[in-house]
């Protein structure tokens, strides 16, 4: 047999079949790949099709511009007939300035939208590395601004608290040099416990007098909507970080009573549910708290969200702690870093690496609870809000648009945060796996 | 090899461990280690697995605690005082048998942590050095890369050169050729040895049999934690005196 051969045309490139390629190789990969997918994708064609013939009319009419509910009603039966039942946005943009401030004083609605707009500003340096460093010094600032923007009163009063932390980094160099890190910063707290119980108050009154600059006074009983959530949403966030941070070293301690205190915390506040500290905060620290002390609803509340992030937050974080190798404390502390150096370089740069997904997730979660905060008779968005608004007699009957509504806001910026937090594990991927 | 004869050992100590014992729990790991090492020598430590040679200069930079004896490092000893164990490792140089780069720094960032945070050295100047080092070790073009990128071989070197940007006095080698695939043991070990011809004090913990013949000038066997027999290369390995020695080295030079 001759099995000699030589090509003397070359064959150009084809196409692949009709079968194999474009939409059609799509389909059947992913929606028709044997009888059992088959059924199963007509089964969901059919559902989406029930779940649009139920939800498709309701939002078509969709009524943007009306008065009251009656008035929705009459425009809906006008345009797709008598029975048909339609969407009434209108509520929305009713009730828009209620949802989004709550009963913050309408005159002064330009000053939480500064907050906010100085907010974006004062959290860009954080989330994006690649922005100058130097934004932080901003973003140091910006409790101080967004207090004074958000309720009032004198501008001395938010510096004197800022100055209780300033208090703590001072005394700390003093003394570090002599006791120690540790000891030192202990000294420097209770420093600023001083500070804020003694001294801050005659500060704040006399500096007021001799320089009074002061915007209007709002109460925290006039927070609500989303401003609300907001305030306490951010501000938790960010103090329940650093604070479970220092759970989770304290957990990892070698010093019996240091461990024992953060083990206590976390397994207390971790094991109570938030509604119970949420009504410790407005009703039992009323016992405890000598009379007369004015300690604002909403800074208490703010306080036992954040403890209650920061529990959570210090078993995730031990989780990424233990997830390095001992080779990494070994060779930093092998290269004579001391203790807070190696945390701050080698080992809490990996392991908050590792948590990313589950920070996040916790972040999230006290987002999402801060409509809780409506059982201790604050306006949040979701049940405060909502059931003043419905008490209305013009609304009287509206019933999904107003959760609809909330529920997709919060929808957007847990949104935000989840994708956020994948771009942010995507930047630090270093491993080239 | 005729260098290593060659290379000088001064009369200055540079390690002195005295009646040193260290239990794990109820474990006795070190039994009595008695042991000079003057400056410049070059101590290869070998010995069964679980003899105690690794917790033995794991000791050394008090990454492991001994229980009773002394330890002095330099001139420093070590006891619980932070700031004596800080400085003394500041001076001693550890290689690993895992290397333990940090995985979230780059190479030129892993060589000018310590220099830049310990050393307060200039970040600038800190780079300096790091390169120089990374040239030492052959690899100056692997500094913008991230250790996950680069073979074995060359992540130990840059542990190597990590350790040397501090500019140390002593450098201890945990089995630091132990988890290399054979063709990258000779340039960590080319990399070693020229190290020793520099006059660095090593104390290294290795199986490499070659590599001691070539550089060390005093091989310590140990056995059960305690040193069972300590003698220069030639006499070690072609005139071994214990039977516990005899045994170890037929069973390693064996094929």
């Amino acid at each position: 047999m001759n099995t000699s051969f030589a090509r003397s045309d070359m064959l150009p490139a084809q196409k692949p079949p009709v079968t194999e390629r474009g939409l059609v190789k799509w389909l059947r990969e992913n929606l028709f790949s044997g009888p059992f997918n088959t059924i199963l994708t007509l089964l969901g064609l059919l559902i989406l099709y029930y779940i649009v013939r139920g939800i498709g009319p309701w939002l078509l009419n969709s009524v943007w511009n009306a008065n009251s509910i009656q008035e929705c009603r009459s425009i809906i039966a006008a345009n797709a007939g008598e029975g048909a039942s339609g969407a009434c946005w209108a509520l929305i943009k009713a009730r828009w300035n209620q949802f989004l401030f709550g009963l913050y004083p309408p005159h002064l609605y330009w000053r939480p939208v500064l907050a906010l707009v100085l907010l974006c500003l004062a959290v860009a340096p954080v989330l994006f590395l690649s922005l100058p460093r130097k934004l932080l010094w901003f973003t140091l600032l910006y409790p101080v601004i967004a207090f004074f923007l958000l309720w009032g009163g004198s501008v001395w009063t938010p510096i004197a608290a800022m100055a209780g932390l300033a208090v703590v980094v001072v005394v700390f160099q003093l003394v570090q040099g002599t006791v120690g890190e540790t000891v030192g910063a202990g000294i420097g707290l209770l420093a600023a416990v001083f500070w804020w119980a003694y001294a801050d108050e005659p500060v704040v009154s006399a500096l007021s007098t001799a320089i009074p600059i002061s915007l209007e006074y709002v109460g925290s009983d006039e927070f609500g909507g989303f401003l609300l959530a907001f305030v306490i949403g951010v501000t938790a966030i960010s103090f329940s970080l650093p604070l479970g941070i220092l759970l989770a070293l304290g957990r990892q301690s070698d010093l019996f009573i240091i461990k024992t205190l953060c083990v206590g915390f976390i397994e207390f506040i971790r094991g109570v549910p938030l509604i119970t500290l949420l009504f410790t905060a407005s009703l039992l620290l009323g016992y405890f708290l000598p009379p007369g002390t004015n300690f604002d609803i909403i800074l208490r509340v703010i306080i036992l969200v954040t403890f209650f992030a920061a529990a959570y937050l210090a078993e995730v974080i031990r989780g990424g702690l233990a997830a390095l190798p001992r080779g990494q404390y070994e060779a930093a502390d092998a290269l004579g870093l001391d203790y807070w150096q190696a945390q701050r370089l080698v080992i809490l740069p990996q392991a908050l690496k590792i948590s990313i997904p589950s920070i996040v997730s916790t972040f999230i979660g006290l987002f999402k609870d801060t409509t809780l905060v409506s059982f201790v008779g604050l306006l949040d968005p979701l049940r405060g809000v909502t059931n003043a608004v419905r008490a209305d007699i013009n609304w009287k009957g509206v019933y999904w648009e107003p959760y609809i509504f909330v529920g997709a806001i919060f929808f957007v910026i847990c949104f935000g945060m989840s994708r956020y937090s994948m771009y942010l594990e995507n930047k630090l991927k270093t491993d080239h796996r | 090899m005729a260098q290593a004869q060659q290379m000088q050992v001064s009369d200055e100590v540079a390690v002195q461990i005295t009646a040193m014992n260290k239990w794990y729990g109820t474990f006795h790991v070190l039994r009595d280690i008695n042991m000079v090492v003057n400056k410049g020598e070059r101590i290869v430590i070998c010995g069964p697995s679980g003899s105690g040679k690794s917790t033995l200069i794991r000791c050394i930079n008090r990454l492991e605690e001994h229980q009773s004896g002394q330890i002095v490092v330099d001139g420093t000893e070590l006891t619980s005082d932070l700031k004596n164990i800080d400085k003394v490792r500041s001076e001693v140089g550890m290689v690993f048998q895992h290397f333990n780069l940090f995985p979230h720094l780059t190479i030129l960032e892993n060589l000018t942590l310590a220099p830049i945070w310990v050393r307060k050295t200039p970040k600038r100047e800190a780079e300096e050095i790091a390169m120089h080092y990374l040239q030492k070790v052959k690899i100056p073009e692997q500094a913008k890369k991230f250790p996950g990128q680069l073979s074995g071989g060359q992540q130990q070197r840059v542990a190597i050169a990590r350790s040397l940007c501090m500019k140390p006095r002593i450098m201890l080698f945990d089995e630091p050729t132990s988890a290399l695939d054979p063709e990258m043991i000779k340039e960590v070990l080319d990399t070693m040895i020229e190290l020793a011809q520099d006059g660095m004090t090593m104390l290294v913990v290795t199986h490499e049999m070659g590599f001691a013949q070539a550089v060390a000038n005093r091989v310590i066997f140990m056995d059960q934690g305690q040193i069972v027999e300590q003698n220069e290369p030639r006499e070690f390995f072609n005139n071994p005196k214990s039977d516990r020695t005899k045994l170890f080295l037929s069973q390693i030079l064996g094929h």
